[in-house]
């Protein structure tokens, strides 16, 4: 079963690195200008886009400039996304009846899905009108996975460009971001999930008559669109409460695995595209396994844990060959749910296809660690690649540091402001993560919603606010979230926690940008090498445990220690 | 900044119509065409009239047919309200209500045999699991053949006959579907009266 459950793993990672190289080399045609195949369908669309949004694309931008477009855009989004939804009972695709959401709960969603988090307070099919779900949440999903492209992409020209006051248009990467990346893979995608079963419907819920005569209502919507784009740009929100373990949002293995895809598909590419932006296309590899390794390690572990099971319940008689299937499904069982948690936390996607809160204690500890080394393990779309960059400018400074050189990357000196600014956004993740869990178990407010006692309180608020702040959106949904303390504090966490990130890194690529380049000399430190690959995912390593060893040694540590000891609570 | 406004503005409501209204009804358009039954629900009839989806558990009393997994959502595969227990691994209320379980499903099942098959007695993730483990399935094979008098080697067939593998021999676990498994069992009653519902 745990051998089983290491090969799924190895042949998933096997797959992620097939579609790295083409999806990444695309990514930078799509970015440079270059011909695609798609052009003659979508340089149309993309004209029109242009004249109808008033777009000048010839026009490239400041890092201020792109900062601001860039928060301007969201905030409006969340503005129009909390209109709608306080407005569905009165607008038209509401089969169901379904009222206005109410004030708090209606700003967290908003932004949630605005800030590519998908934190979800509610039950979809009994909170969201069909309108409000593709017309409102969807079309973030794109959007907000659009922005994190984007804000990659200039990272990525930051890098590579030489005394360069621009590092691109934001509307433009937006544009070209959905028309030609996002859109036309969450099509195929979503197709080929109809065909598995996924529903995609207008009709109110249908009710039908059981074997026994019983009456089950079955809510119907536009499942599979929302489906292709959650996964696609590592949103994660469901259309349904369970998410992805509902049959009819993952109905086979075949769209399990089709949706672990997807979540890898473009942060993985992304390295690629780094590497070749750049003209280093070895730095982007040694980028890639470093974020693979630290991804094969979690996912081990992960499914170590889920497949030996609960020695509590083996002890009351339960057959311990199938693992821990609490809160697991059938189809999935405990190896697949194990790498499902893995992987959709290392990337930023929170979408689950078991509940995360009856994991083991250490099952349920490699997606919280995963949040917490900033999803940087390929991360969420673009997310995971400016992330990451974050790190890869601690280690050539560290490396630095070692070899008594001003630290270099890729020809450029990286100074005083530079590590300042790196510091500043690992700082803003941990001061969310630590100072809101902190908040949630010393007041009242906060410990009213825990469902669970023990240790594993701790780690529901731990991993709300983790999930919050690293714009994951996966709870242990035990947590009941839809309270004002919840609502209000969790959507300032995912606030904070996107944009305070991506402001200094944008400040960090125009400082770059703005740079001469150095020619390599022989003491410059590597950076495409199997060194440079052990040095980076040691950093992002040492940074989080560093950081959040203490609260997890009293959550999960010690819940998986009572649990080996048959302690309850 | 009033640019940025004015912009964001109308590229919002563009990409709303493209992304929120053009692209969701190209799906649907291409599910209604290609996929309509996968699309609409997968839904199942049994003698005319719609008995559930194939695809979402259901409530099974009838001790002549196979019960489903526990089930979390509501009062029990409730399609309104899905989701799991959410009890963590040394929650003391999951605990008990595992050990229950294990009783219930012994008392249910005296005939079976070897210790009790790990989704029998726990709550899945969307509390609509429409499938059970086959070890599952075959573990409640000799109270359904004393109930429903149809032998206990064409039931292990009629299981057999359901049970769906891995995916490329590799991914997903091995499954049964409860409900297309149950609409065999009761096309095979020996009073053969066709769709009568099963005495409770």
């Amino acid at each position: 079963m745990t051998a089983l459950a290491f090969l799924k793993i190895a042949v998933y990672f096997l797959l992620v690195l097939v579609v790295t190289k083409p999806l990444g080399l695309y990514m930078r045609r799509v970015f440079s200008g270059e011909r695609t195949f798609l052009d003659p369908v979508l340089l149309p669309v993309e004209r029109a886009l242009y004249r109808l949004g008033g777009v000048d694309p010839k026009k490239e931008q400041d890092w201020r400039a792109y900062a601001s477009s860039m928060l301007v855009f969201s905030v409006l989004g969340i503005l129009g996304v909390t209109a709608i939804e306080r407005l569905q009972h009165l607008l038209p695709l509401n089969p169901d009846r379904l009222p206005a959401v109410p004030p708090a709960l209606a700003w967290n969603t908003a932004v949630s899905f605005v800030t590519n988090t998908n934190w979800q307070a509610y039950a979809g099919e009994a909170t969201m009108s069909h309108l409000t779900q593709m017309a409102a949440l969807a079309v973030q999903n794109f959007l907000s996975a659009a922005t994190g492209i984007a804000i990659a992409v200039a990272v990525i020209r930051g890098i590579a460009r030489t005394e360069s006051r621009t590092i691109g248009s934001f509307w433009v990467d937006l544009t070209r971001a959905t028309l030609w990346v996002l859109l036309p893979l969450s099509l195929l995608a979503a197709v080929v999930l109809t065909s598995q079963g996924v529903v995609q419907s207008f009709s109110p819920s249908a009710k039908v008559t059981t074997l026994d005569g019983a009456t089950q209502t079955v809510p119907l919507g536009p499942v599979a669109s929302q489906e292709a784009i959650k996964e696609l740009g590592t949103n994660g929100g469901g259309f349904f409460n369970a998410n992805s373990s509902h049959p009819y949002e993952n109905p086979t293995p075949a769209t399990d695995l089709l949706e672990m895809l997807l979540i890898f598909a473009i942060p993985a590419g992304l390295t690629y595209t780094l590497g070749s932006m750049t003209g280093k296309t070895r730095h982007g590899w040694a980028v890639f396994w470093a974020m693979g390794l630290l991804f094969l390690v979690g996912a081990g572990a992960a499914a170590w844990a889920e497949t030996h099971g609960n020695p509590i319940h083996h002890a009351a008689g339960v057959d311990p060959s199938a693992g821990n299937m609490e809160g697991k499904e059938v189809r999935f069982g405990a190896g697949d749910t194990a790498l499902f948690a893995t992987v959709t936390t290392a990337a930023s996607c929170g979408a689950v296809n078991g509940m995360h809160d009856s994991f083991t204690p250490l099952g349920g500890l490699v997606p919280l660690v995963n949040i917490q080394l900033g999803e940087v393990v390929f991360g969420g779309v673009g997310a995971g690649l400016y992330g990451a960059f974050v790190f890869i400018v601690l280690s050539v400074f560290i490396a630095g540091l070692m070899v008594g050189r001003t630290p270099e990357y890729l020809g450029k000196k990286i100074e005083g402001g530079e590590v300042k600014l790196a510091m500043l956004s690992v700082l803003v993740l941990t001061f969310c993560i630590l100072v809101g869990t902190a908040a949630a178990v010393t007041t009242k407010a906060g410990l009213s919603s825990l469902s669970n006692a023990g240790p594993h309180g701790l780690s529901q608020a731990l991993y709300a606010f983790t999930s919050a702040a690293g714009n994951n959106g996966s709870a242990l949904a035990g947590l009941n979230a839809n309270t004002d303390f919840y609502n209000v504090l969790l959507a300032c966490a995912m606030f904070f926690g996107r944009f305070l990130m991506i402001v200094p890194i944008l400040a960090m690529a125009g400082a770059l940008a703005a740079k001469k380049k150095l020619a390599d000399s022989a003491g410059t430190f590597p950076v495409d090498g199997p060194i440079f690959t052990l040095l980076l995912a040691g950093v992002i390593v040492v940074v989080g445990a560093l950081t959040y060893f203490p609260v997890l040694s009293l959550g999960p540590v010690v819940e998986q220690l009572l649990m080996a000891a048959g302690r309850t609570f | 900044m009033k640019d940025h406004v004015l912009v964001s503005i109308r590229l919002l409501v563009v990409f709303t119509l493209l992304l929120g209204f053009a692209y969701p009804a190209a799906v649907w358009a291409v599910g209604r065409v290609a996929f309509r039954s996968a699309a609409g629900g997968s839904f199942v009839t049994h003698d005319g009239k719609v008995v559930g989806s194939e695809l979402l558990g259901q409530a099974v009393a009838s001790p002549g047919l196979f019960r489903p997994r526990p089930s979390a959502a509501g009062a029990g595969y409730d399609a309104t309200a899905s989701g799991g227990s959410n009890l963590g691994p040394t929650s003391k209320a999951l605990a008990e209500r595992v050990a229950a379980e294990v009783a219930r499903a012994r008392a249910e099942n005296p005939g079976a045999r070897g210790p009790v098959p790990a989704d029998a007695v726990t709550a899945s993730g969307s509390g609509l699991d429409p499938h059970v483990s086959p070890e599952f399935a075959l573990w409640q094979v000799s109270r359904v053949s004393r109930e429903s008098g149809i032998p206990a080697a064409e039931l292990e067939a009629l299981v057999a006959k359901r049970t769906e593998g891995r995916f490329l021999g590799l991914f997903g676990e091995p499954r049964v579907n409860v409900l297309l498994l149950n609409l065999d069992v009761l096309s095979r009653r020996p009073s053969e009266g066709g769709g009568e519902p099963p005495p409770r």
